[in-house]
């Protein structure tokens, strides 16, 4: 957009724009369609995959990033960047702990602890149920 | 900004920049001014990543601590169909604003090529989507509230197979209805900046020379759009 003589002339048409949307509704049954199998743990990467595909094809074609100028996609891509640092951080603290509620949440039913993935000894036991709510009022009544 | 449609009428024309009536004066030239506006609409779509990158941050941690609750709870995100157990109001949401980005980026390009009729019809067609989608999310939740599977503590879901390991369920809803809701809300205020484009767009304000606000708008809604295509599998399809 140099001049204002071609103002689209770096811009996408129908042609593309509609051959875009084919390719992402392709995507949404391939990644329905994947979610019916069963690959284990592999189905929430094979999911997102698939999502961050579309993702990219929206960004790319919808919303101009190819024909732009690479000021927009910097700015996008570090988006993406810095929320992949906080991603990453957040998945070393998850793996290396034992247990990251607050000692003060209230304990609930058979929740289910996770293992602790990098130190099998350590995962911390099932949790034990709620005590009887009426057992301790009595106990300090007898104080 | 606040120019009236006879001015723009009156000023049409290519290269027009010193008269351009959408030319604010401390700008060199239409097309600076373009692109600042739109910079500073990408600024804003790196904030609203960030915003619901913390929100699915949230959801995985909740996710690895409770990884049985997470999947039982998110069956009552599908419905029957023919004996299998599929996302439908889901998938039909994900191709309703699949469209519905489509039928945006159609009215964006209308716009930048003078066409002043298809760019309304374009408009209105993604407010229309717009509204079907929020239909189906009203009928979804709907279902939810009448089944007591509500975030927090509200949950009050009485089924035998849900009702052991309550906290798990409660804590899937909270996330379910904050992240969904949160991206309904972003509807909601797509459809409200659309119709005002579509208003606009019919007293003739826009063309070739000015259709900045039809841009960021439509980058607005591909983000709306963006967001459902992670939460979507995230939630109707994890296993």
């Amino acid at each position: 957009m140099s001049t204002h003589t071609e103002p689209h002339a770096h811009h996408g048409g129908p042609k593309i724009y509609t051959a875009n949307l084919f390719a992402l509704l392709f995507l949404t049954i391939v990644t329905i369609a994947a979610a019916s199998f069963n690959f284990g743990s592999a189905n929430v990467v094979i999911a997102l995959a698939i999502a961050s595909v579309k993702a990219t094809l929206v960004a790319l074609f919808f919303m101009h990033l190819v024909w732009d100028k690479p000021v927009n996609a910097i700015i996008a891509i570090a988006g993406f960047l810095f929320l992949g640092i906080f991603l990453m951080f957040d998945f070393l603290d998850v793996t290396s702990r034992v247990n990251y509620l607050p000692n003060n949440m209230p304990q609930m039913q058979n929740a289910t602890p996770a293992p602790d993935t990098m130190n099998p000894l350590r995962t911390a036991p099932p949790r034990p149920l709620d005590p009887a709510p009426a057992a301790p009022a009595v106990q300090e009544e007898h104080k | 900004m606040s120019t009236t449609t006879t001015d723009v009428q009156s000023h049409g024309g290519h290269g027009d920049h010193e008269h351009n009536p959408y030319h604010q004066h401390h700008f060199t030239t239409m097309e600076q001014q373009f692109d600042t506006s739109k910079l500073g609409m990408w600024l804003f779509i790196v904030t609203e990543i960030l915003l619901f990158g913390g929100l699915f941050v949230g959801f995985g941690l909740m996710q690895h601590q409770y990884p049985r609750e997470f999947i039982e709870a998110h069956e009552h995100l599908k419905q029957v169909i023919g004996g299998h157990l599929m996302p439908l109001y889901g998938s039909v949401n994900t191709i309703v604003l699949l469209i519905s980005s489509w039928t945006m980026v159609m009215g964006v390009n209308a716009a930048q090529t003078n066409q002043q009729k298809k760019t309304v019809r374009f408009l209105v067609l993604t407010i229309i989507l717009a509204c079907v989608f929020l239909v189906i999310k009203y009928v979804e939740y709907s279902h939810k509230f009448h089944d007591g599977l509500l975030p927090g503590i509200f949950y009050a879901h009485q089924s035998e197979d849900l009702i052991k390991g309550t906290h798990g369920y409660a804590t899937f809803f909270a996330f379910y209805f904050m992240m969904t809701g949160l991206h309904g809300i972003h509807v909601i205020v797509g459809i409200v900046l659309l119709s005002w484009l579509a208003i606009r767009a019919k007293r003739g304000d826009f063309n070739s020379d000015y259709y900045t606000p039809i841009d960021l708008v439509g980058l607005y809604w591909h983000v709306v759009d963006m967001i459902w295509i992670y939460l979507f599998p995230l939630y109707y399809l994890i296993s």
